[in-house]
């Protein structure tokens, strides 16, 4: 086949994990640009790329569930704090305000806290199994509601409103990460560690979505009693697909304040679940890639308005102005969701599709 | 037992509030089968509006134009954001009423600033004597309006031509496009008849109180409100409303005494819990309609 890299000669050479040689060239080329970064920016920025990247495993989940099952879960923010709470009451250590139990070694607390929340998406299932499309998404904001009360009042364990826990405590072979050492300053190293992590769940979620229960989900997605008919256990891919996604909330729900090092139950409202929604819709649902795109996107949105007002001057900078930046990024949320679904539905992956067809075949592009 | 009237009286209110709502809700979901998370910020705006005309124009007149305003405003988001996605599926239309939602919140929060905005209702927090209990004013208010207003869009609905067109379009689209209804301008007038009723809303939560930005968040109470109800039965969003309503008003009232391990503010995710037990008995609300799916 030597020539003619685009010609499949079986199911499974067209559905290999990177299929094309272009793939090849441009994730290999990627990852070796995403390892050279920590050398290259400062601290700050490298802060907010690895809230970027454990936000991006958090969006995979959601684009599981909601993306290729087809579940529209509006309960994210919910897993997340399972996660959160469950990584940060495992490592943390006893004090008298609140519960630890000083298990500091990460792959420990970060599978428990995947697991736990897990648990919670399994005893959530059944009642995404019995209803419908808009039924379920407004069933998952309720669970939103009601985990922020029970972190409200559950002070041993989250410290309490406006006062909050320190976050999980990120240990690995001793080292702790989240401290500056001799070769590494700790947002070099916390870079690096959400790097690796992403791609492993990055890898993990496609490898899941091209297999046989990647196909069962879409199927399920694209028509649910036309999937059963043809023999795909509903009841079995909905529950699954909501325990991996809400793993993977459990997972970035634990890793997304390690670089911040404090959260409070505040953190897990409403507004939470729409910005991954947001993500999963402006990145592409139902890819991975996509999901990535729309994380960093959305994560290095106020950074990128905060910018703003040195070009635009009629954008105060501070809070107190008339139309502030604040008000702009809150808006730009709105906006963004709005345009992205009425122009190109399917997100900023969609958008590389494009270019990418445009040059495959430039310079006859038509 | 004086004690359970105040919390059954106060219960109806703001469950009438729900129930507003919750009509709100379930007209737009009858037309057009979408769930508009833009009844919030319409409610928001409707309250803000007559906080700034009140003072001009006395409080009932400041209501009716609000209402006004918000269903020209409601009327004018649904031509342009949601017009152009009729036919794509419900979720991706679900979430754009989202991204409006913020908008329009935010653009609304800039007018409420950091202080509570009064809306100048006549009845604060006065009480008068109802059935040998102390009830506030403003909760007979709200029931006896929220009475009146169903009652006219339910007679509305069922006698007018319009009315039949926009039931004609919740029953079949495409057949009520064939006989000649503009299924548009039924869409056009739901979302401003849901807008309208969302500031109504508004107006009567920010009574006593008055309008901060948080005042969005009792919106979304009238979501189990129509889940229990079911989506598409409006009898069942004014049941559900006052449901909800009356189980927050009697978890406050009695939770602290045989539930004290829930918590304070239980009461108000209580209609969440609620709607989860209902929906595990009956996965279609208490009086939705149970589909039947067709290849």
């Amino acid at each position: 086949m030597k020539g003619r890299p685009e010609l499949y000669t079986s199911y499974g050479q067209d559905m290999a994990f990177l299929n094309t040689r272009p793939k090849r060239a441009w994730t290999g080329g990627l990852v070796v640009l995403a390892l050279l970064v920590p050398f290259l920016i400062t601290d700050d920025l490298l802060q907010l790329l690895a809230t970027g990247f454990v936000a991006a495993i958090g969006a995979i989940g959601l684009n599981i569930v909601t993306g290729y099952a087809g579940q529209v879960s509006l309960g994210h923010a919910f897993f997340l704090a399972i996660g959160a709470y469950t990584g940060a009451a495992l490592s943390g250590s006893e004090t008298g305000r609140v519960i630890g139990f000083g298990i500091t070694s990460l792959p420990i607390w970060l599978l428990a806290s995947g697991l736990v929340a897990a648990f919670f998406g399994v005893l959530v299932a059944p009642v995404a199994v019995r209803l419908r499309g808009l039924y379920l998404a407004i069933v998952t904001l309720g669970l939103v509601f009601l985990g922020e009360h029970v972190f409200r009042e559950w002070t041993s364990l989250t410290g309490g409103p406006g006062v909050g826990r320190p976050a999980a405590i990120p240990e690995l072979f001793g080292v702790r990460l989240d401290r500056d050492n001799a070769m590494f300053t700790a947002a070099q190293q916390l870079y690096l560690l959400m790097f690796v992590l992403l791609v492993i769940f990055g890898v993990l979620a496609r490898n899941l979505v091209r297999s046989r229960v990647g196909r069962a989900f879409a199927a399920v997605r694209d028509r649910d009693l036309a999937a059963s008919v043809i023999g795909v256990d509903l009841t079995k891919y909905k529950v699954l697909a909501f325990a991996v996604s809400s793993f993977y909330a459990g997972v970035a729900g634990a890793l997304l304040f390690v670089v911040n090092g404090f959260f409070d139950p505040g953190s897990f409202s409403l507004l939470l679940s729409v910005q991954y929604i947001a993500m999963v819709l402006i990145g592409g649902a139902g890819t991975i890639s996509g999901a990535i795109m729309g994380a960093l996107f959305i994560t290095l949105l106020p950074r990128i308005t905060r910018e703003l007002p040195a070009v635009l001057p009629f954008i105060s900078g501070d809070a107190t102005g008339t139309f502030t930046v604040f008000q702009l990024e809150a808006v730009l949320y709105g906006v963004l969701i709005i345009v992205f679904l009425i122009v190109e539905p399917r997100g900023l992956f969609g958008i590389w599709v494009r270019v990418r067809n445009y040059w495959r075949t430039w310079p006859f592009s038509y | 037992m004086d004690e359970f009237l105040q919390s059954l009286i106060r219960g109806l209110g703001t469950g009438s509030i729900y129930s507003l709502l919750a009509l709100g809700f379930v007209i737009i979901y009858k037309s057009t089968q979408v769930i508009s998370f833009a009844q919030p910020a319409f409610m928001l705006a409707g309250a803000v509006l007559v906080s700034y005309l009140a003072p001009q124009v006395s409080f009932f007149g400041a209501v009716v134009l609000a209402a006004a305003m918000i269903a020209v405003l409601a009327l004018g988001v649904e031509r342009t954001v949601l017009r152009p996605m009729v036919g794509k599926p419900v979720f991706v239309v679900a979430i754009i009423t989202i991204g409006v939602d913020v908008v329009i919140r935010v653009v609304t929060n800039a007018f409420i600033g950091l202080d509570v905005r009064q809306v100048g209702d006549p009845w604060g927090l006065t009480t008068v004597s109802f059935l040998g209990a102390e009830v506030q004013q403003r909760y007979l208010v709200m029931i006896g309006t929220t009475a009146v207003v169903t009652i006219a869009l339910f007679a509305f609905f069922r006698y007018s031509r319009i009315g039949l067109a926009m039931r004609a379009v919740a029953y079949d689209q495409e057949v009520a496009l064939a006989q000649g209804i503009s299924v548009g301008s039924v869409f056009a007038l739901s979302w401003a008849l849901a807008g309208g009723l969302a500031a109504l809303a508004g107006v009567f939560v920010a009574t006593g109180a008055g309008v901060d930005q948080q005042l969005w968040i009792v919106a979304l109470k009238a979501l189990p409100a129509i889940i229990l109800g079911g989506l598409e039965s409006l009898g069942g969003a004014v049941v559900g409303g006052l449901a909800v309503g009356i189980v927050e008003s009697l978890f406050g009232t009695y939770q602290g005494d045989f539930a004290p391990w829930l918590g304070p503010n239980f009461a108000l995710v209580a209609p969440y819990a609620l709607m989860l037990l209902v929906l595990l008995v009956r996965p279609y609300g208490l009086f939705g309609k149970r589909e039947v799916e067709r290849l």
